[in-house]
């Protein structure tokens, strides 16, 4: 065989290899959602195939319901704020070390990295007790400055890479002009970091949005639970009900997966940045 | 920046200090608070015998730590941490290069089935564990039906505790390759296509281009891509737990599992926050001896 010859084989097979691994991921996918529509015997029976006869019912039920819509809505309210709150205080964080000189300044800076080294995992026991003792447990106060604390540390390494890049002679000529630092910030700073504030916040909101070990630790009423620990709930109760429990999960997944289609290029720069500009 | 450096330069003027006292603190006091303090707790709470009421009183220095290592399910859930590593290191790292190599051309399709890959990475770890309990369920699952119609008998993956294992590697590809095939995809547009051309010019072959121009003009990326895969095996913990919350019989309990498992369900204060700085020591020490001895630039 000639190379080019092995060459094209080769690219054959690759791409049949593409085609296995693309199945790979949707069919679960797929066989989720049509699982929803589905009686409990259908899916024992053929779990692959379309329903004939689909039982919207199946969804119907949960839409129609309250609780799926708390949860969401609960999600939503816990990943806003804390998204928020993140972007306001690791810009701030970032721009004094990034602009200003002062003694310390490299130490506070490898300090507030100290959060990249190491998983979460590690201190949620003496988080628990920490929070506890503030007096915040079982409320989104502690769940939220819990989140937005994990956050911080890639945040104020993305942006001050950032505002690093950013020309210094603008800074020179405000302060010249008298502008005091505060100012710049607002004025200056601000809106040439759109780009990353766009960065921070996807990563911020979607793994608030899909994080489930400090709500899980940090709350106790279901009535508050964010959605990943009410399918998680969802499931318990109805175990033996998979077409529900299916239908159920669909739905939680659905918004994150409209998002992803309509917004696809930003989400998949913003996730990948972090990794990459980190 | 050194002192004398500092001294020379006193940029905080007029209102300097005020902005830094300003901008700074609300951070400071948000990590310290949620992050360091609770770390530095851990491994204070680790000497102590404690169910989390009161103060710790009952000193026992590092017997929590002799019991840990003792501890059949713990031993067994480093195994798996580190067998994760593996599969992350060996399977999906090397399906993310074979698949970004293959799509990183423009073209409608390529683009469509670069989102597909990344899909089940921005779904939640949480609902993929779902999802995958379903597929591998032995009665009503995908595996189990198409057992069945191949003649075999149902298989209960999550029940057997090396199906289970085989099972928790399996999601954990799903579920991540597709951010390693991102992440190879961003490096591949940093290369000169001209440099690829100029090898095909002088007869190599694909798989020397990529052995020889490709692969060694990754390393920076790559370097990222094996720091996150090797992290973010350590803290799997949102997996685990809807497809197997650490069973059968902690087959595939992870450490974080094993922590949550062993140390809050049961408010073992001391015994968990071992566990904890456990997997802290091995993960900071994995960050700096990886960023010390792993350079970035060739």
């Amino acid at each position: 065989m000639s190379a080019d010859a092995r060459d094209r084989t080769g690219y054959a097979i690759a791409c049949a290899g593409l085609v296995v691994l693309a199945l790979f991921v949707l069919v679960p996918l797929l066989a989720t959602a049509l699982g929803g529509l589905k009686t409990l015997g259908a899916l024992r029976s053929d779990p692959f195939g379309f329903p004939l006869h689909p039982r919207w019912g199946n969804y119907g039920g949960i839409l129609a319901g309250g609780r799926y819509w708390r949860l969401l809505g609960n999600s939503l309210l816990i990943a806003s704020v804390v998204t928020a709150i993140t972007v306001v205080l690791a810009a701030m964080a970032a721009f004094v070390l990034a602009h200003l000189h002062f003694f310390g300044r490299e130490m506070l800076a490898s300090y507030l990295m100290l959060g990249l080294m190491f998983p979460a995992a590690t201190a949620i026991l003496p988080l628990f007790i920490q929070v506890r003792d503030l007096g915040l447990l079982d409320t989104y106060a502690g769940l939220i400055l819990a989140e937005v604390a994990f956050a911080l540390s890639m945040s104020i390494l993305l942006f001050r890479n950032f505002f690093r890049q950013l020309p210094v002679e603008l800074f020179e000529a405000a302060r010249m002009d008298g502008c005091s630092y505060a100012r710049i910030f607002v004025s200056i700073t601000l809106p040439l970091c759109r780009p990353i504030v766009t960065t921070v916040a996807i990563i911020t909101f979607v793994s608030s949005w899909n994080n489930y070990m400090l709500p899980l630790i940090l709350l106790d009423t279901p009535s508050r639970y964010p959605w990943p620990l009410g399918v998680m709930d969802y499931q318990g109760q109805y175990s033996t009900e998979w077409q529900l429990v299916l239908a159920f999960i669909t739905l939680t997944i659905l918004p994150a997966i409209l998002v992803f289609v309509l917004a696809q290029k930003q989400i998949v720069a913003g996730l990948t940045a972090g990794a990459v500009k980190g | 920046m050194t002192l004398a450096a500092t001294r020379r330069k006193p940029s905080l003027r007029g209102d300097g200090l005020g902005t830094v006292l300003l901008f700074l603190p609300p951070a400071l006091l948000v990590f310290t608070i949620f992050v360091v303090l609770p770390i530095g707790e851990a491994s204070w709470f680790s000497l102590f015998d404690w169910n989390g009421y009161g103060s710790p009183q009952h000193f026992v220095a590092l017997r929590n730590y002799v019991r840990l290592l003792a501890f059949v399910p713990f031993r067994t859930a480093l195994l798996n941490n580190l067998l994760v590593i593996a599969i992350s290191l060996c399977i999906q790292i090397p399906v993310a290069i074979g698949a970004a190599s293959l799509l990183s051309g423009p073209g409608r399709l390529t683009v469509v089935m670069r989102l597909i890959l990344f899909l089940p990475y921005i779904l939640a770890e949480v609902a993929a564990g779902l999802i995958w309990r379903f597929v591998f369920d032995g009665n009503f699952g995908l595996v189990a039906v198409a057992a069945r119609e191949l003649g075999m008998n149902a298989p209960f993956m999550l029940a057997d505790p090396d199906l289970a294992r085989v099972a928790l590697m399996v999601v954990v590809t799903w579920k991540y390759f597709g951010f390693h095939m991102m992440l190879v995809l961003a490096g591949l547009q940093g290369i000169d296509p001209e440099l690829r051309q100029a090898a095909r010019m002088d007869g190599a072959t694909g798989a020397q281009i990529f052995r020889h121009v490709t692969l060694p003009l990754l390393r920076p990326t790559l370097r990222v891509s094996v720091f996150f895969a090797v992290i973010g095996s350590l803290q799997l913990f949102d997996i685990v737990m809807p497809l197997t919350a650490g069973g059968p019989g902690n087959a595939t309990q992870t450490m974080a599992t094993f922590l949550y498992n062993f140390g809050i369900t049961r408010m073992k204060i001391g015994f968990g926050s071992a566990v904890g700085v456990v997997l802290f020591l091995i993960s900071a020490t994995f960050s700096i001896v990886y960023n010390r001895w792993v350079p970035g630039e060739r």
